[in-house]
């Protein structure tokens, strides 16, 4: 479902993806970098906020700095016909920041997956077992990071797309 | 952080101000000067506290395919394949995991074609895999705001 964006919109985009100018009118000079008005650019940010195009608006944090110490990335297995009412139990937890279905693959039986927030290891475990009580779903695993290879913000039109 | 900063920190986490004066809205929300939030706000991303000011788009909205992606790599080849996979910008996060499937990646691209091929590739070039290639078939819940605590 792609939309035609124009090349001054796309544009637009590779700039709102950097940071934008600690300035009195960074809209003002977001615009005249990619041949817009002020107006014109603020009117294009709050429908791309209002349509959901742009996801979230402000400050990304690093949560590892802020309190948030562990992450798990918790798997489950449940029978297909539950995943919806599942990932409702789940997605309704303040500690899970992101729950999806996915298909199932070799060597891997799990479909739902909740990214699971704490402030220890043992927290998220605790946090998992009371999904699982409430969600009556037995098999799941946790999956902790024990390293980082890479974390960034995809940009978007750039190189050859 | 002083308290002003994580004041400011968690105006501008839930939403920006999309008005042609932000610094100065912020601040007058905030009991604060222009200046002085544009000055707190630089202090705070060159501590690194805030990792980015701007926007995060729906890839899907953008016309942008997206999945989460594991492989099994073993302990020699790891390095190794690690660089291959980081490669490619369309790889946004990597991390190594407790499982058998060790390697977890979520890649972005401009279609689902294109993801299988730059899989494809990716097996060929680090010789790993096969790399599974979970894409949602359902959203439950994103969300990215999470408070700010004391730590």
């Amino acid at each position: 479902m792609g939309r035609a964006l124009t090349s001054s919109e796309k544009e637009l985009v590779r700039l709102l993806q950097e940071d934008i100018p600690l300035t009195p009118a960074p809209f003002s000079d977001l615009g005249e970098a990619v041949g817009m008005t002020e107006a014109e650019v603020l009117a294009k940010v709050q429908e791309w906020v209002a349509d959901g195009t742009i996801r979230r608006f402000g400050a990304m944090v690093r949560h590892q700095k802020l309190g948030y110490k562990a992450n798990a990335m918790s798997a489950w297995d449940v029978p297909d016909e539950r995943a919806e009412e599942v990932g409702g139990v789940f997605a309704a937890a303040d500690e899970v920041s992101h729950c999806y279905q996915r298909p199932r693959a070799e060597g891997w039986d799990y479909n739902v997956f909740a990214m699971i927030h704490g402030a220890t290891a043992a927290e998220c475990e605790e946090v998992a077992a009371e999904l699982a009580r409430r969600a009556g779903v037995e098999k799941y695993d946790l999956l902790f990071s024990s390293k980082e290879f890479k974390k960034i913000s995809m940009k978007y039109f750039m190189e050859q797309d | 952080m002083d308290d002003t900063d994580k004041k400011i920190v968690t105006y501008i986490q839930a939403g920006f101000p999309v008005s042609a004066h932000p610094y100065a809205d912020i601040g007058a929300r905030l009991g604060l000067g222009e200046d002085e939030v544009i000055e707190r706000i630089k202090g705070i991303m060159s501590s690194g506290e805030i990792r980015r000011l701007g926007a995060s788009f729906d890839s899907r909205k953008l016309g942008y395919s997206s999945t989460l992606c594991a492989v099994h790599v073993a302990p020699e080849k790891l390095e190794d394949a690690i660089e291959v996979i980081n490669s490619y910008y369309n790889v946004t996060h990597n991390y190594e995991r407790n499982h058998h499937y060790n390697v977890w990646f979520t890649l972005i691209a401009p279609s689902p074609d294109r993801i299988r091929e730059i899989l494809a590739e990716m097996e060929e070039r680090a010789g790993i895999g096969p790399v599974i290639n979970l894409p949602a078939v359902k959203l439950f819940k994103i969300q990215v705001d999470l408070p700010v605590i004391d730590g």
